[in-house]
Parts: structure tokens; C-alpha cells; sequence
């Protein structure tokens, strides 16, 4: 098993590498130089070209990717131009926001999923089962915002029970206990990934459901409570940790997009601030600790599964 | 035993027996395709799918509104005589603009899911071909980039290059080809070790010929249940690229950009603006899963009942 997990380890820092090098060169070919971010429009050629000989845009890509590289391993992650603060700060300030926004929802979007897959395959095509099938199926086909464009025309306008807004404080504390602000992101974000949960614990349950254990437990009298509970959620569990390590890219960006709508001042909005200024050091770094974040996670999924599930572990 | 019993009407399942189904030999596609039209959801998906095309590229050449004056007396009217479904806050015809948006919508999303099925196909049947250290380097490739979060970089490359359908059609075809390459790569994995590829090389085909006839052919099922779904993603990219404000350059827009403009008359209640394009982008993405669903129940044998 160790041997398993160091192989997987090294996989992923390879995959991380070639993950920085590809972010690197694709937001290099792009904005080359913030040089006329910095110097404005009507900068002459001289002007930037001094500018960028003084900052080290004009040595070799290769140069300034191992330049930014040793900053990112020093904590450096570069500096935004348009906001004048490093970025490191930018992202400190903001990413407890989001992580309660995401966070949150995953959790709460666990709780349901779960139970949910579990009641549709016990009650296999019956009115339950199909009504939750075509709501998923509904949400699944659904643009992020146009969710949050029902519910806040429904729940914050029409019947102005939440607020259109989310919280706009800066103390985290502050913001967990602001229900008015942050229920309607929150229940959100929640039923999208529902949406997408709720389809795979239904088959895997089902699968679950067929295995002789599930018959043995049966078959000795167990009463079906506890066969559900003790026999069948564990590993009808299993797969979820795969698909939360699978779903980190589209918690990130489901955050982008809500936290758009919602104007809620986490990490999505910087991106998409950054991406109206041109602020091309947020993007890069943003990018970068996405793609690191779902690396560890597709890790961190495989790691959960070997140790829960002893077919992998013992093989 | 089976050409003494009675022949049987192909269509009736009850009444087959047990060994399986006795009957006139049919080709694998004309099985798979009544097995498909048996399904009533992937029916029902293929008249919406059906319905919105002749909408969006049809509807024009018989409804004429108004997409190019603005018109500051008509803005924000709500659905009535002469604007069946209202007008936006240039006085544009919200039923013309659903036509013309939705055809946008529809041809981004084909041609970028024909676009990454392209690359896909041939990056995952190279890779399963070629195998040993060229397979796994080519894979490792595919991980890296399906570690990259999509909406962030295809946001950053479509703020500069995004402004046209093909443009935006090539953006996100480019990063769409992963799911396709890995799912054919494993598709000629299991194919590649088959009679009739080594019967093909032993006759002499080359790479390219084992590629093109026999391997991407034998994997088109695969292929093509992708597609389905590479389409509705794509629609559901468009829009949400749109409704960000980084998408489509005026004058061509699509359904997203619709409700972008419409979100800031959410208060001013003018549902018209925002309702028909969000369910327009939810029925054709639903008929594209359905479809999606459907061909793989049909087109996978172990799937089909019999």
C-alpha cells in the first residue's frame, strides 16, 4: 500500500509541475508584459521596453517561469499592479469567505446527497424515487445563474424573506452568522451539487443493494434499519469520496459564478475583477492554486478510498 | 434448434425465448436505432432538440422583429400585439433575439463539442495504439490538463480571443477533448488486441488506416454518446461565459448574453427578459443529456435488455 500511495504522490507532483508550466505559458502568450498596465495606454515603446528590461519580462520564458516558480515554493505569489498589494495578501484576506461559501455547501450537499441516493434505491421507480430523478435532472441541466436568478427573484424580491446580497463584511465570523445574506448562495450551491451527487449514490447504492452481504445481513434477521445503516451506507459511500475529489473544479468555479451574482467578496469575484482589469498576476496565481487544489483533492480521494475500502488496501 | 421454431415478429419482447431473440439478422445500428425509439424520454429529448434548431435558424425567415433600431418608445414592453414575447431595454424584439441568440448558442455548442470529439478521438485512438511509454506519456498529458479548472482558463482565453463563434467554438473545443481521448484510448485498448486489427495488419495497414477504418469506427459508440453530452456542456459554457459578460461580441449574442442584460430588471419585474432564454438553455441542454442517456442504454449491448 505505502508503495501504492508514494507512486500516486509522485504522479500528482509531476502532474502539478506540468500543470505550472502549461498555466505559465498560457497566461505568458497572452499578457506577455503588464507593462502597459502599469504605464498606462499611451506608453512609448522606450518606456516599456526599460520597464520590462527592469522587472526581467524580456529574459527568456523559461527564465521567468523558474523566477516565479522560486517565488511560489518561497510563498510569493506575485503582485497585482492593479490593486497594488501582493497577491498572497489578496488571497489571504478572501479565501475564508470562499471556503465557507464552498464549504458549506459540500458539506450540506453531502448530508443530503447520501440519504437521498440511499431512499431512491431502496424505493427503486416509485413516485419519490422519479421525483427526485427529474429534479436533479432539471438542475443538472441548469445554468448556475439562472438558479440564482429564480431564487432571488422568488426569495429575496417577490417574497423578500433573504437579502439579494450576499454578506459584505469582512469578518468571517460575522458572515457565518449572517443567515439573511448567505442562505440563498448556500442553498444554491447546495442543490447543484446535489444535482450532481444524487445520481451516482443512486447507482452505487443500487449496486450496494445487490451484493450478497446486503442478503446475509438480511438473511440473519437484521432489521432493515440497521441493514441500511451498518451495511449499506458505508459502502455505498465509497464512491463519494472519488466524486468530491473529482468535483474541487467545479466547487471553484461554481464559486466564481456565485459569487458573482451574489457579489459576495470571496476569491471568484477577485478572478473575475481580475479578469475585467487585465490583472494578469491574480489570474495566473488563482489558476495555478486551483489546479493545485484539485490535484491534492483526486490525491486526497484516492488516499481516503485505500484506506476505507480493504479491496484496495490489501491488494 | 433455432430454425425450427416459428419465426417471430422482431418488435415483440414478451413473446421471445429464452436463448434470446430469434430472428432476421440485423445490423448492430439499425438494432441500437430501435432500441433508441423505443425510449420516449429520448424521443421527447429529440423533438425539443428538433424544435429548437427550426426555431432558431427557421423562425427568422418567417418572424421579422426588430434587432437593429434601438427604439427608445418601445423599450421594456411586456409581451403583447406585435412583440409576442415583449422587448428588452432597446426596444429589440425579445422573440427575435431568442432566435437569433439560441442560434449562436446551438452552433457554439456543435461545433466546439465536434471540435474537442475531433482531437479527442484521434489524441485517445493514437494513444491506445501506439501504447508503452508514448501511451502513458500521452495520458499524463490528459491528467495534467484535466486538472486545470475549465471555466478559468477558457474565462482568460475568451476575454481576448472569444469574440466570434468559431473563435469561442475553438476555445472551448480545446478543452473539451480530454473526456473523449481517455474514454477512446480505453475503447482501443481493449480493440487493439482483437483478430480483425491484427487480420489488418497483417494485411498491411499502416497506422493511419488501423486508426481511421478500423479502430475509430469500432469505438463510434463511445464517440458518439460523448458528443451528446460534450454539446449540452459546451451550450452550458457559452451561456455562463455570456451571462459573465466574455463571451460573444455584439452583434452576435446568444442566450446567455440575453440573460445577462435581462438580470438588471429582475427587480423591475420584467420576467420576459430573463425567463424565455434561462428555460430555452435548460430544455435544449435536457434534450442533449436525454439523447445522451438514451444512445448509451441503445448502443451498449450489455445495456439492452436482451
Amino acid at each position: 500500500m505505502t508503495a501504492y500511495l508514494l507512486r500516486r504522490l509522485g504522479t500528482s507532483i509531476v502532474i502539478v509541475v506540468g500543470i505550472s508550466i502549461f498555466i505559465f505559458a498560457m497566461l505568458h502568450a497572452i499578457f506577455p508584459s503588464p507593462a502597459i498596465t502599469v504605464l498606462g495606454a499611451r506608453a512609448n515603446t522606450v518606456l516599456i521596453n526599460a520597464y520590462n528590461r527592469e522587472h526581467g519580462f524580456d529574459k527568456p520564458v523559461l527564465v521567468q517561469y523558474l523566477h516565479y516558480m522560486n517565488g511560489l515554493v518561497h510563498g510569493n505569489l506575485g503582485y497585482s499592479y492593479k490593486l497594488n498589494q501582493s497577491v498572497a495578501q489578496l488571497f489571504q484576506e478572501r479565501w475564508a469567505r470562499s471556503a465557507y461559501l464552498s464549504g458549506s455547501a459540500l458539506v450540506l450537499a453531502i448530508l443530503i446527497a447520501v440519504p437521498l441516493g440511499i431512499y431512491q434505491a431502496v424505493k427503486r421507480n416509485t413516485l419519490g424515487d422519479n421525483a427526485a430523478t427529474t429534479v436533479a435532472f432539471v438542475l443538472y441541466a441548469m445554468p448556475d445563474f439562472f438558479l440564482y436568478l429564480i431564487a432571488i427573484a422568488l426569495f429575496a424580491l417577490a417574497f423578500p424573506i433573504f437579502s439579494y446580497e450576499a454578506s459584505q463584511s469582512t469578518s468571517v465570523p460575522t458572515v457565518m452568522l449572517d443567515w439573511h445574506a448567505m442562505t440563498l448562495p448556500i442553498v444554491c450551491l447546495t442543490l447543484l451539487n446535489v444535482a450532481g451527487y444524487s445520481r451516482y449514490m443512486r447507482s452505487s447504492a443500487m449496486d450496494s443493494l445487490a451484493q450478497d452481504y446486503i442478503k446475509a445481513a438480511r438473511a440473519k434477521g437484521l432489521p432493515e434499519r440497521l441493514v441500511l445503516l451498518r451495511h449499506l451506507l458505508r459502502n455505498a459511500c465509497l464512491p463519494m469520496a472519488t466524486l468530491i475529489g473529482l468535483s474541487i473544479p467545479a466547487l471553484l468555479a461554481g464559486n466564481v459564478i456565485a459569487e458573482y451574482v451574489f457579489n459576495y467578496q470571496g476569491l471568484g469575484l477577485l478572478f473575475i475583477n481580475s479578469l475585467n482589469n487585465e490583472d494578469y498576476p491574480v489570474l495566473l496565481a488563482y489558476t495555478l492554486v486551483g489546479a493545485v487544489l484539485t490535484v491534492a483533492g483526486n490525491l486526497m480521494a484516492d488516499i481516503a478510498l485505500t484506506v476505507a475500502d480493504p479491496r484496495i488496501r490489501l491488494s | 434448434m433455432a430454425n425450427i421454431a416459428p419465426p417471430l415478429p422482431p418488435l415483440d419482447v414478451t413473446r421471445a425465448p429464452e436463448g434470446g431473440e430469434v430472428g432476421p439478422v440485423q445490423s448492430g445500428w439499425r438494432l441500437a436505432a430501435r432500441e433508441f425509439v423505443r425510449n420516449k424520454l429520448a424521443v421527447v429529448g429529440l423533438a425539443i432538440l428538433a424544435f429548437f434548431v427550426l426555431f432558431c435558424f427557421g423562425g427568422p425567415l418567417v418572424y421579422h422583429g426588430n434587432l437593429l433600431n434601438t427604439n427608445l418608445l418601445g423599450v421594456n414592453l411586456a409581451p403583447g400585439p406585435g412583440h409576442p414575447m415583449g422587448t428588452d431595454n432597446l426596444g429589440f424584439d425579445v422573440l427575435a433575439e431568442l432566435m437569433k441568440g439560441g442560434q449562436a448558442s446551438l452552433e457554439v455548442g456543435f461545433l466546439a463539442a465536434a471540435i474537442g470529439i475531433v482531437i479527442g478521438a484521434l489524441y485517445g485512438a493514437v494513444a491506445g495504439l501506439l501504447g508503452g511509454i508514448a501511451d502513458a506519456v500521452l495520458m499524463r498529458i490528459v491528467d495534467v490538463f484535466l486538472s486545470v479548472p475549465i471555466l478559468f482558463v477558457v474565462l482568460i482565453v475568451a476575454v481576448r480571443y472569444g469574440a466570434s463563434v468559431l473563435s469561442l467554438s475553438l476555445i472551448i473545443g480545446a478543452f473539451t477533448w480530454l473526456v473523449p481521448a481517455r474514454l477512446v484510448r480505453g475503447e482501443v485498448l481493449t480493440l487493439r488486441v482483437r483478430d480483425f486489427v491484427s487480420a489488418a495488419r497483417a494485411a498491411g495497414s499502416g497506422r493511419w488506416r488501423l486508426i481511421n477504418r478500423h479502430l475509430i469506427p469500432n469505438a463510434l459508440s463511445v464517440i458518439i454518446v460523448n458528443v451528446t453530452f460534450n454539446v449540452a456542456d459546451a451550450i452550458l459554457l457559452v451561456a455562463t461565459l455570456g451571462f459573465l459578460g466574455f463571451g460573444l461580441h455584439y452583434p452576435t449574442f446568444d442566450w446567455g448574453d440575453m440573460l445577462s442584460n435581462g438580470i438588471g430588471y429582475l427587480q423591475a419585474g420584467y420576467w420576459w427578459q430573463i425567463y424565455p432564454a434561462g428555460v430555452s438553455i435548460i430544455l435544449v441542454v435536457m434534450a442533449c443529456n436525454l439523447i445522451g442517456d438514451a444512445l448509451r442504454d441503445s448502443l451498449d449491448v450489455r445495456l439492452r435488455k436482451r
